[in-house]
């Protein structure tokens, strides 16, 4: 253990030299969140919208302000001819563009079902159906509040959904602990991959493999500094997703800190095995990009669900510790799930973490031996 | 069993697929005895210390290092020797302190030995005022001597240096030996491999290696005796090259090789019976080379220098190698 001791002092010591290596370490993962935070946004707000208002009538000027007062439509032109209508969606004048008819406020008045035209662009499949979305809400709300008496008939049954957790829909609250994770796997494994690359380079790691040294000892001596330094940066990620999101921290702080150290655990395991077959830092960073950053971002349910992918790559994304530990954070953070529930996750996190750790270990005692 | 301060290796081979980059090597090398190993790149000469060192396993044969078996336990040959490269494996990011210390928990040591070694490092290194200088910031000799002192912070009686004097400036390199100098003779056991042929002379014991093969070993002396009865002329002349065809068209002339402006001819053995040849002086040959035109300015019989020994061997075994010392390609 003092040898392993040794080992430890020496990588701190160099870490902490190594300003640039720090800076990278610590302040990247919260430069990568500000940057994505404020980039991957689905939530669409300020829809230019275009309106052709034939019927002009309170009625219909109540269903256009129901846009307007939404927040997600600015009205920004009034058409009078369908020739506009082309001009304005070509030109990207407008997303959307809401006809309104004649006798529009004769068919509320007379409790007939009213019909009005939307018009929206579907050169953004995402944003198109999320443009429908709202609209349809709109409409619906301003319909009930129009019709005579006050109150639509009501149906035989009425659904009322409600959505827990994030009431909002906001899509950083669901993307917010994916990049958590995205950011703590390219940093753990990059620095801990290049540390040991680095001195294959520098010829260091064949004076370490003439000394006394088991491997466990050189192992633990080695991840111990970058465990700390990714929980560290884990928690200045989670800190600042707070402030700067509003992140809730609805969980227990210890079932986060279980979490992040088994998956940071995996992490590390993966940048030694990488730096075990990589000879430079150049093909070690290629490695590691390969093996946990397409992973991390595409199969782990961060972006695309899971579910939705074919058969095949669900069974990769088995494999892909983020997807685990993406569940597990975001039921600790969103959802206050006790960690005892999670249990499935913090096993796969743990196998994960002993496979990779084992691996390195065995690769890297052969190479000794 | 050998002792604790010796190296014993018998019909060691290695081979790497079909490759045999060791092939039946075999000499010992006794407590305080600096044994020089030779040869040009891909000898050899790494793969072997690899195996001496116990990071390689032999494919055949024996080694004992220290006492100690290299096939049965490699870790326990790493207790026993010290290791340096010509990469003087320092961590550039850490101070000359910082490097003694790690290097001290690496092999163990408590903190008494620790701190009684760490002067005894600095000292001899000549780093005394420079603990806190980071070793990027040490020049080429600093830095080769703070290496060393980190090989030898756990008093190995058995030192293995690979070529370490790469990329030193001579008169570091001199200092560098006045240091193993002492190691010797205080016990210790150097085995040192060198492209430089000067640094060959102040071996002890020498081992030339040829295509995995042990060439020639013995003392400076003794390996030059391959020259027993052919004396080697060195001539200088105005036209060198032309001078050299020449020459190898002489009967008495065995060989020649090129050294600087100077050509060496090796002449043909007279005494072996059946040779025919008479003997001849060097006034024999200035006088035939002056006869075909060639203005010779000097000529005199020399001692071979351990190149025309390396020469020789490399042309017995009919291969081709760059001669050492020629090149600084590692």
């Amino acid at each position: 253990m003092t040898k392993a001791l040794a080992v430890y002092r020496k990588e701190l010591r160099q870490i902490l030299r190594d300003r640039r290596t720090l800076m990278t370490i610590v302040f990247v993962p919260a430069f990568f969140l500000l940057l994505y935070g404020y980039a991957l946004n689905w939530d669409i707000r300020h829809i230019p919208l275009a309106v052709q208002d034939r019927d002009a009538t309170s009625q219909s000027r109540a269903l256009i302000s129901g846009f307007t007062n939404s927040g997600y439509f600015d009205r920004v032109a009034d058409v009078y001819s369908p020739a506009d209508i082309d001009r304005l969606l070509d030109l990207n004048v407008a997303r959307a563009v809401l006809v309104i008819p004649e006798g529009f406020a004769r068919d509320v008045l007379g409790g007939r079902r009213p019909q009005v035209q939307l018009l929206i662009n579907g050169d953004n499949a995402n944003t198109a159906t999320t443009v429908m979305g709202y609209a349809g809400n709109i409409i619906r709300g301003a319909g009930a509040a129009l019709a005579p008496g006050g109150a639509a008939p009501a149906p035989f049954v009425s659904v009322t959904p409600r959505i827990w957790y994030n009431p909002e829909l906001r899509s950083t609250l669901f993307l917010v602990p994916g990049l958590i994770a995205y950011i703590l796997m390219i940093t753990a494994v990059i620095s801990t991959a290049l540390s040991i690359v680095r001195e294959k380079e520098n010829g260091t790691m064949e004076q370490i493999r003439m000394a006394p040294i088991d491997t466990l000892s050189f192992v633990i001596g080695k991840s111990i500094p970058y465990f700390f330094i990714s929980l560290a940066s884990a928690s200045l990620i989670i800190l600042a997703a707070m402030v700067l999101f509003g992140l809730p921290m609805r969980g227990n702080w210890g079932a986060l800190l279980v979490a992040l150290s088994l998956f940071i655990a995996g992490a590390l395991g993966t940048g030694l095995l990488i730096s075990t077959a990589a000879e430079t830092q150049q093909v070690a960073f290629q490695a590691a990009l390969l093996t946990s950053f397409l992973p991390t971002l595409m199969l782990s349910g961060f972006i695309f669900p899971i579910s939705s992918m074919p058969h095949v790559l669900q069974l990769i994304t088995l494999a892909v510790p983020a997807r685990y530990f993406l569940i597990a954070l975001r039921s600790i953070v969103l959802k206050g799930t006790p960690l005892a529930l999670l249990w499935p996750q913090m096993l796969a996190l743990s196998i994960y973490a002993l496979v990779m750790l084992a691996l390195a270990s065995l690769r890297l005692a052969r190479e000794k031996g | 069993m050998g002792n604790n301060d010796t190296i014993e290796v018998r019909d060691l081979t290695r081979r790497f697929g079909q490759f045999v980059a060791v092939d039946g090597v075999s000499f010992d090398v006794a407590r305080g005895e600096i044994f020089g190993f030779l040869g040009s790149n891909g000898a050899g000469k790494s793969t072997t210390i690899r195996m001496l060192c116990g990071l390689l396993t032999p494919t055949s044969g024996t080694a004992i290092v220290g006492g100690v078996d290299v096939t049965r336990d490699p870790e326990g040959v790493k207790r026993r020797i010290g290791y340096m490269s010509q990469r003087f494996s320092l961590y550039e990011l850490l101070t000359v302190d910082q490097n003694i210390s790690f290097w001290g928990g690496i092999y163990g040591l408590n903190e008494q030995t620790l701190a009684e070694r760490r002067r005894f490092v600095i000292e001899m290194a000549g780093l005394a005022g420079r603990e806190q200088t980071l070793a990027r910031d040490l020049a080429g000799g600093w830095r080769q001597r703070l290496a060393l002192g980190c090989a030898i912070l756990h008093e190995p009686a058995i030192l293995f240096l690979d070529e370490p004097t790469g990329g030193v400036d001579p008169l570091s390199r001199r200092q560098f030996w006045r240091l193993i100098d002492t190691l010797s003779q205080s016990g210790v056991t150097v085995l040192v491999t060198t492209h430089y042929l000067d640094e060959a002379e102040r071996c002890h014991r020498v081992a030339l290696l040829h295509a995995g093969k042990l060439a020639a070993i013995g003392t400076t002396t003794e390996v030059k005796q391959v020259f027993k009865g052919r004396p080697i002329l060195e001539i200088r002349a105005d036209k060198s090259v032309e001078a050299m065809r020449l020459l190898d068209s002489f009967p008495e002339v065995e060989k020649t090789s090129l050294f600087g402006t100077a050509v060496h001819a090796v002449l043909r053995d007279a005494s072996q019976p059946g040779s025919g040849q008479a003997r001849v002086t060097a006034d024999d040959i200035a006088a035939k080379l002056r006869a075909a035109g060639i203005r010779v300015d000097g000529i005199a019989a020399v001692t071979p220098s351990l190149e025309d020994v390396f020469l020789d061997v490399i042309d017995r075994a009919g291969g081709t190698a760059a001669r050492p010392g020629s090149g600084q390609a590692a």
